[in-house]
């Protein structure tokens, strides 16, 4: 060692105690790190585009077919039609995809730049990060989702109008209850999308792979829809994912009917408790090597 | 440095030392990453970790971190086990592995400010001495995607020092720097070192090594082939004297017929060869019985990168690699007194 170094030795330095983060903090972070990214406003420009087409190519529709559905029968007599209906078209596909794109990215994206280490090597435990990369994901998919409501009640009641409209059930509802109805319909929605959500940050974790989380969690979802098809399987498809993506429905029903609703969410909780637990584990577990 | 005065210091305070690991193994399948590696950083060294590629050097900082779990023995920061007690066992340590890595779509700042945050919040106030620090406060808002190489291993640094520590893990800092961007790296960490701030540098600059460190590791295949103090290992790597006389042919002659004179040849500016300084004495006296005029006798020590290849660059364990006329670790204890784990089980050589 040099002598420069042995020379102006001092004693070391005190030990600064570092406050570990709250999780909250951690959480606030990483939705910065979301808010930076362009991936987080594809997801939100896909949540919008389509209500707005779907809107747009109404408009200018001179006949209207009255389909099977109640809502598209509304579709130009309520503004709170198109909401209802994009709900309807969306949960199948885009909304998963959109909830997948970040759920699937959120950890194998630090593992892949390498800055999981950078992370991990300051004052905050790894279930903390897991925690905020959960809740970030939760966050970023439900706004997503309301979002979407949001663009699709805006342009359906500009274009329309803020009416009354007609249930599952036949019933009149006013404008304002149907509104509520519309939001809670959407809340509804978020049992099984953050189910989508747990097993993206699952895969995301596991394979440390962001393409392969983000297809492997949407490739999941097509598979038990291709599953539901196969003749003789009619007694699981109460217990499929895909099939909770529905539930909202029990909900513009009067009186209200409940049982989709709970059904949905014991269902859900058997995929995503499992799911998350086992993503902690991962986590908690995992090398890192990369980077 | 002055070794013992650290250990007494040490003692005296009672304090656990920066880094202690024993027994330490990483396995990866059939690949041995790791072997059973036992390292003691004391407080106030300047470490040097040195290895060749692959020798384990990046693992082994990976575990002491916590980032990697052993597959075996136990590494201590400070007293504290990473993988037992997690970021608490980082407290008062601070460095990066590899290359320092941060979010490319953040500014330099706001990279800074996520680590404060996750430290706590308290550094948050340090952001802007840290930045001047390393000399990027003018880039300081610009995105890290856009930075070179070098300006993110200065932000590295920056983010390591503002969790003030005690203890600096650096693996490889000065990789990829220009002359000037090493130098400045070697004065930033002779710097630190003098604050008291113990340094744990991981790198393949062996002159940077020499320069700064005063012990070292040197690792290959997994294995500590050496640990202790750095002029210790050169003192032993072979005491070398290099002679210049009036008679060439004729001193080499009395050299060969000299007890203790080892390895004596004709060199390019004189002879040389290898003895321990009492045979020299005895060797001054039969040249001028035989009537050589000394004109010049010189120790030269062995340089570092001499001694790293020397004991890397052996057939992988199986003969042992032996640094000098004794061969350096077959009765060389550590520092601390024990024997390198890497002593042969006759007491001689180096078992890679």
């Amino acid at each position: 060692m040099s002598s420069a170094v042995v020379a102006s030795q001092r004693e070391p330095p005190e030990l600064v105690h570092a406050r570990r983060p709250l999780t909250l903090t951690v959480w606030r972070w990483e939705l910065r790190k979301l808010v930076s990214q362009k991936r987080t406003y594809l997801g939100f420009g896909l949540a919008m585009i389509f209500p707005l087409i779907f809107v747009v190519v109404q408009s200018l529709r001179h006949h209207h077919d009255h389909g099977e559905n109640i809502f598209e029968s509304q579709i130009t007599q309520s503004g709170l039609a198109t909401p209802v209906l994009m709900l309807l078209f969306l949960s199948v596909f885009m909304l998963p995809l959109i909830a997948s794109l970040v759920a699937g990215d959120i950890v194998a994206a630090e593992d892949g730049n390498g800055t999981l280490k950078t992370i991990l090597t300051r004052s905050v435990d790894r279930g903390q990060v897991f925690a905020a990369k959960v809740l970030a994901a939760v966050t970023y998919a439900t706004a997503a989702v309301f979002l979407s409501a949001a663009v699709a009640t805006g342009a359906g009641v500009a274009a329309w109008g803020f009416k009354h409209i007609v249930t599952y059930s036949g019933t009149v509802v006013s404008a304002q209850e149907g509104l509520l109805l519309v939001f809670a319909a959407n809340a509804c929605y978020l049992i099984p999308l953050l189910t989508v959500v747990a097993l993206g940050v699952l895969l995301s974790a596991a394979t440390r792979n962001s393409t392969a989380s983000v297809v492997g969690t949407v490739g999941f979802t097509i598979l038990l829809f291709v599953v539901a098809q196969i003749p003789g399987l009619e007694g699981i498809h109460p217990y499929l994912l895909t099939n909770q993506y529905e539930s909202w429905h029990g909900l513009l029903r009067t009186p209200t009917d409940w049982a989709p609703v709970w059904h949905s969410l014991w269902v859900c909780a058997l995929y995503a408790v499992p799911s998350l637990i086992a993503a902690y584990l991962v986590f908690l577990r995992r090398d890192v090597a990369g980077g | 440095m002055d070794g013992s005065r650290t250990t007494t210091r040490e003692h005296s305070s009672g304090a656990p030392p920066p880094v202690r690991a024993r027994g330490l193994v990483k396995r990866y399948r059939e690949v041995l990453a790791v072997d059973h590696v036992d390292l003691d950083v004391r407080t106030g060294d300047v470490y040097g970790f040195l290895g060749p590629n692959g020798a384990g050097k990046t693992t082994t900082l990976r575990m002491a971190l916590g980032l990697i779990t052993p597959t075996a023995g136990t590494v201590e920061l400070f007293g504290r086990d990473p993988m037992r007690e997690g970021a608490r066992a980082l407290e008062g340590v601070a460095g990066f592995v590899e290359a320092p890595r941060f979010y490319p779509y953040l500014t330099a700042r706001k990279n800074l400010e996520l680590l404060a945050a996750l430290d706590g919040g308290q550094a948050r106030g340090r952001i802007d001495e840290v930045l001047n620090l390393v000399e990027l406060s003018e880039r300081a808002r610009h995105r890290v995607g856009g930075y070179s190489h070098g300006m993110r291993q200065r932000l590295g640094i920056a983010a390591a020092l503002l969790r003030r520590p005690r203890l600096l893990i650096l693996d490889e800092p000065a990789t990829g720097l220009d002359p000037a961007g090493m130098r400045d790296m070697r004065i930033l960490i002779r710097r630190l070192a003098g604050e008291g701030i113990t340094v744990l540098l991981s790198s393949h600059q062996l002159p940077e090594v020499q320069e700064l460190c005063d012990r070292v590791a040197i690792v290959d295949r997994g294995r500590v082939v050496y640990e202790g103090a750095l002029t210790d290992l050169r003192r032993q790597g072979g005491a070398g004297y290099r002679l210049r006389s009036t008679d060439d042919e004729r001193a080499l002659e009395v050299l060969r017929a000299q007890a203790g004179i080892e390895h004596a040849a004709t060199g390019e500016h004189g002879l040389r060869f290898q003895a321990e300084e009492r045979d020299v004495g005895a060797l001054s006296l039969a040249l001028a019985r035989a009537e050589v005029g000394i004109l010049a006798l010189t120790p030269e020590l062995a340089t570092l990168e001499d001694l790293f290849f020397r004991l890397t660059e052996s057939d992988g364990g199986a003969s042992g690699a032996s640094l000098g006329p004794n061969g350096l670790f077959g009765d060389a204890p550590m520092a601390d007194g024990r024997t390198s784990p890497a002593a042969g089980a006759d007491g001689r050589g180096v078992h890679a």
